[in-house]
């Protein structure tokens, strides 16, 4: 057994490609050598920007030899089901085994030496690599993610000769660009890291991330300030790096007048460097950029050099600065009609104005308690920064500049605060009434006109809009006819086209958002832990699209289900249903002749209503009851506690006390168990059969009332 | 000292000579990027080996400041180097230049960062890095390997230095205007700061949109006129002259988000026409 080295040695790698590639990598290689039955131990990769590497450990000498016995046709069989066999295992016909009337073929494979399928495997590899892009260069015809220029391959001390549009495999490769230009030999697998570090190049991407992580923290505590750690930019610079060098360095201090996100972020995008905060968490002038070399002069000459970049950037992100503080927000809002929202939707300005009424209705409706005026103020004003210098360069920024500028020209800082968190999910009432009725506009327009999302294609991102809006809902209690609100906002895109086929199309486009929905809750809250059966039982009473009720039923019901006692009267709620539909039991007599009547039922309607005669009244609510005749103690029991339940429950129910109502349910526990234990049900006798199947039904019904536990699982 | 605004070019010319580049001077026509030189766009295709370097002025009315920006100019230079096939050694090659110019890679930190070129004008992409000196972008370094729309081979390699900003970098300035254009004291505003404040007031003020449209059209036609009678370099020539004036126009800001698509779609066909020409003509 010996230790295996490969490196694919190329031009200039992309940072954010070296992770993946580096799983590629493993992955393809432990397919290659398995199918071929080369055992090999454990598997380590590498990438640094020029190299990509592996290392397998206790690689065996060569694949154990086989052998392998086919059957193939009986003897008996046409001559063509013979060839065909001899085709397809490359045998004579005299080199085949007769048993029992059939052919046996027996192939036997030698074992193959390591290294001939080791240099299989790297063409393979080569040949397959799933790089995101790839290219061809000069005159050949391979792909890489860039030129690639050396192959080395070592099993042991052995080179493994493999050749790859003119690359042939060896022991050289090259160290760090410029520390250690020229060739360098590795020994093997037991060499290479340490042969490369002493011709400075890390090939650990995890040890440069260290170097990076700790150096860059290291720096700015030198200059006494705080580094803002951020682990994207150490993975990348760690891809950018073969000898990282984490360097501080300061800017102008007046550039600070520049909102700090904007600096941050042209650090971060543009530059890749670090920023730093003083004592009290404020940006502080300074920056820690990540240099690929230790420079003769220790980095003066690399810092001064990134300073004046940076620089000449926060000089041209002060002029857009500068230049959007002149315009008055409502000013750029007016800008916002040449601006197409989607080809079928209107321009920003339209949703702009769908928003504000949407957001001012919400208000109006004491869904969220604010101030109309702001709330609708800050709707209008939400979209402008769109058309602003700054959001321009860095559209990422969106909302947080317009919330900057809404600060500098004095508007209440609930507004402000409204402009600057309603892409997100926030928890100020102006700012969750604006971000909510933003999100519902684009989900209902979009719906509206038939773009919703299918299978894995979102393309409007309406998905993530849903849950945001959920979040938002959920978490700032709102309450509100989901309904209600979708109807709206799909109301007053109709009205901006004055489209009557829309307007027609309401009913069918609401309920299928309420089904979007629904699926989007429970997606939501399945990562909350919360069972999506659950809300499909509560899903199914209809009519619930109070999503705060909603969930508090369902939390409700969960915390219920899981006791013991919630278990059991599930079971008990199973039996009795499984009863009435086993005895095929709508109900008593007197009611379904109504049905017959052909009064329609929606459900809800008291029983009792249309009933005048004061005597069969009674009487047919003592049948319905279940209580009249009851002759066992167990039944007695049950409709005792279904009297008090039902009551106690229904009153829970009204006042959203749902823990009341589970709690009211439990108490039927023991008498529907007694019942189970000691009545039978399906009685000889017709009228004790119909009166017991009533009481099933009426306790069904009864624990109901919260949910369906019929589409309840376990 | 450092190296004068002209003494860089004179020393990337002397060195891509010496490589076997045929030194061109600049086209003399308007054009937003050394890469719409015909020696680099329609060069990369078909199948003959081509060396080449030269200085672009390159135009880009919305990027002028009229002279008040320290580092945007309307008017700026590229120097422009193409080789076909690109030879294995091209990294080496390249950082070999930086070294005569007197960037020392000890002292500063040069890196390729991934950079992935694309030319929505000339149905043109490739893959490659902006090189970084000390964290600024020195030089865009590309593989063609898609240029009008045809598959680049062999493959041509090409490095576009920006001119002002490695003559800022080298000579350490901090505003475009103070570099020294010669050893003889004049600098680059001396030279050229009353262009861009003219160049500005008349690229954002001044021109004259509907010439600048009918001009647009003119230019498609004259395209389409050379391509029907198969002669590729001047139909190739009008698809330039149609690219300058589109971006007049938007500087203008004439020119809608949803035009603006088509109005690049258009220059798009003229200049994949044109390319499709020179490959027919080619052979």
């Amino acid at each position: 057994m010996a230790d295996f080295l490969l490196e694919l040695l190329s031009e200039e790698i992309p940072a954010r490609m070296q992770a993946k590639a580096r799983n590629d990598l493993g992955r393809l290689f432990a397919e290659c050598t398995g199918e071929a039955g080369l055992q090999t131990g454990a598997i380590d990769v590498f990438s640094t920007p020029r190299r990509l590497a592996l290392i397998a450990r206790d690689v065996a000498e060569a694949t154990e030899a086989s052998r392998e016995e086919v059957k193939g046709p009986r003897t008996s069989a046409p001559p063509q089901a013979l060839e065909g066999f001899l085709r397809k295992t490359g045998l004579r016909q005299e080199q085949l085994e007769e048993r029992d009337g059939v052919y046996f073929a027996v192939i036997e494979r030698a074992g193959r030496p390591a290294a001939e399928i080791l240099a299989d495997t790297i063409s393979r590899i080569v040949a397959g690599f799933p790089w995101p892009k790839s290219m061809r260069w000069g005159d050949g015809t391979l792909r890489w993610v860039r030129p690639l220029h050396g192959i080395v391959a070592i099993l042991g001390e052995d080179i493994v000769p493999v050749e790859i549009d003119g690359i042939v495999s060896g022991a050289t490769t090259v160290g760090h660009r410029f520390h250690h230009p020229g060739d360098i030999t590795i020994g093997g697998a037991q060499d290479y890291v340490e042969k490369l570090r002493a011709c400075h190049v890390i090939v650990d991407q995890e040890e440069r991330e260290r170097l990076i992580r700790e150096g860059a923290d290291e720096a700015a505590r030198e200059a006494g300030l705080k580094l803002l750690a951020d682990e994207g930019l150490v993975v990348e610079n760690a891809g950018l790096t073969e000898w990282p060098v984490p360097l501080l360095g300061r800017f102008d201090s007046e550039f600070l007048d520049v909102p700090r996100e904007v600096i941050v972020l042209t650090m971060r995008t543009n530059q890749k460097y670090f920023a730093c905060t003083n004592e009290d968490g404020l940006l502080a002038p300074a920056f820690v950029c990540v240099a690929n070399v230790a420079a003769k002069d220790g980095g003066a000459l690399i810092v001064e050099g990134n300073r004046r970049v940076l620089a000449a950037r926060l000089a041209d992100a002060r002029f857009f600065w500068e230049q959007d503080l002149k315009v008055p927000l409502e000013e750029q809002a007016k800008k916002l009609n040449g601006i197409v929202f989607h080809e079928k939707l209107g321009t920003v300005a339209d949703k702009v104005e769908r928003v504000a009424k949407l957001a001012r209705w919400l208000v109006e409706r004491g869904v969220i308690q604010a101030d109309t005026n702001q709330v609708e103020r800050a709707a209008r004003l939400a979209k402008a920064d769109l058309v602003s210098g700054m959001v321009g360069e860095f559209p990422e920024l969106q909302g947080v500049i317009g919330g900057y500028l809404a600060e500098a020209q004095s508007e209440p800082q609930a507004v402000a605060d409204a402009v600057r968190d309603h892409y997100g999910t926030p928890g100020q009432p102006a700012s969750a009434a604006v971000a909510l009725a933003d999100k519902l506009d684009t989900i209902c327009a979009f719906f509206g006109v038939d773009l919703k999302p299918t299978g894995s294609k979102d393309p409007f991102a309406l998905r993530r809009a849903a849950i945001a809006s959920i979040e938002i809902i959920v978490r700032n209690g709102l309450r509100l006819s989901l309904t209600q609100a979708v109807r709206g906002a799909l109301a007053n895109r109709a009205a901006q086209v004055s489209d009557a086929t829309a307007t027609h199309r309401l009913d069918g486009t609401s309920e299928e958002l309420i089904e979007f929905f629904a699926e989007r809750l429970k997606v939501q809250q399945r990562e909350a832990g919360v069972r999506h059966d659950l809300i499909d039982a509560v899903f199914a009473l209809g009519g619930e699209d109070d999503l705060v009720r909603l969930l508090a039923r369902v939390n409700a019901l969960q915390s219920f289900v899981e006791t013991e006692e919630g278990a059991d009267l599930l079971t008990a709620y199973k039996r009795a249903a499984n009863i009435l539909k086993k005895e095929n039991w709508t109900g008593p007599q007197v009611m379904s002749s109504r049905e017959e009547q052909g009064i329609p039922q929606t459900g809800e309607e008291d029983p009792l209503v249309l009933v005048e005669e004061p005597g069969l009244k009674e009487a047919v609510a003592e049948i319905a009851s279940g209580s009249a005749g009851a002759d066992l103690p167990e039944e007695k029991a049950l409709i005792a506690a279904l009297n008090a339940v039902e009551r106690e429950a229904s009153a829970a129910v009204e006042a959203e006390d749902f823990t009341g109502a589970m709690a009211a349910l439990a108490s039927l526990r023991r008498p529907i168990d007694d019942f189970f234990d000691h009545v039978t049900v399906n009685d000889a006798e017709a009228a004790k059969r119909e009166r017991r199947l009533n009481l099933l039904m009426r306790f069904r019904d009864a624990v109901n009332q919260v949910a369906d536990f019929s589409r309840i699982e376990g | 000292m450092s190296l004068s605004f002209q003494d860089l070019i004179l020393t990337l010319h002397r060195y891509w000579s010496a490589q076997g580049c045929v030194i061109l001077q600049p086209y003399d026509m308007e054009m937003g990027a050394g890469t719409f030189h015909p020696a680099t766009v329609l060069r990369a295709l078909g199948p003959d080996a081509w060396r080449a370097a030269y200085v672009q002025p390159c135009r880009r009315p919305t990027d002028g400041r009229y002279g008040e920006n320290p580092n945007r100019l309307g008017h700026y230079y590229q120097y422009q180097v193409v080789l076909k096939p690109s030879p294995d050694d091209l990294q080496e090659l390249y950082l070999g230049s930086l070294a005569e110019i007197g960037i020392d890679p000890l002292k500063h930190d040069i890196r390729f960062v991934e950079d992935d070129w694309e030319s929505p004008t000339l149905g043109a992409w490739g893959l490659g890095w902006e090189v970084w000196c000390d964290g600024m972008e020195v030089t865009q370094f590309t593989y063609f390997q898609q240029v009008g729309g045809f598959e680049c081979k062999p493959v041509t390699g090409e490095l576009t230095y920006g001119l002002e900003r490695l003559a800022m970098y080298i000579q350490g300035v901090d505003n475009v205007f103070d570099l020294r254009f010669n050893d003889a004291g004049v600098t680059y505003g001396n030279v050229f700061l009353e262009n861009e404040r003219q160049g500005s007031e008349y690229n954002f003020e001044v021109a004259n949109t509907n010439r600048l449209f009918q001009a647009f059209r003119e230019a498609a036609a004259e395209c389409e006129l050379c391509i029907e009678r198969k002669l590729p370099i001047p139909a190739y020539e009008q698809a330039i002259k149609a690219s300058h004036v589109f971006n007049t126009l938007q500087a203008r800001g004439v020119i809608s988000v949803a035009e603006r698509q088509a109005y690049i779609g258009r220059v798009r066909d003229l200049a994949k026409a044109a390319c499709e020409a020179w490959l027919e003509r080619a052979g």
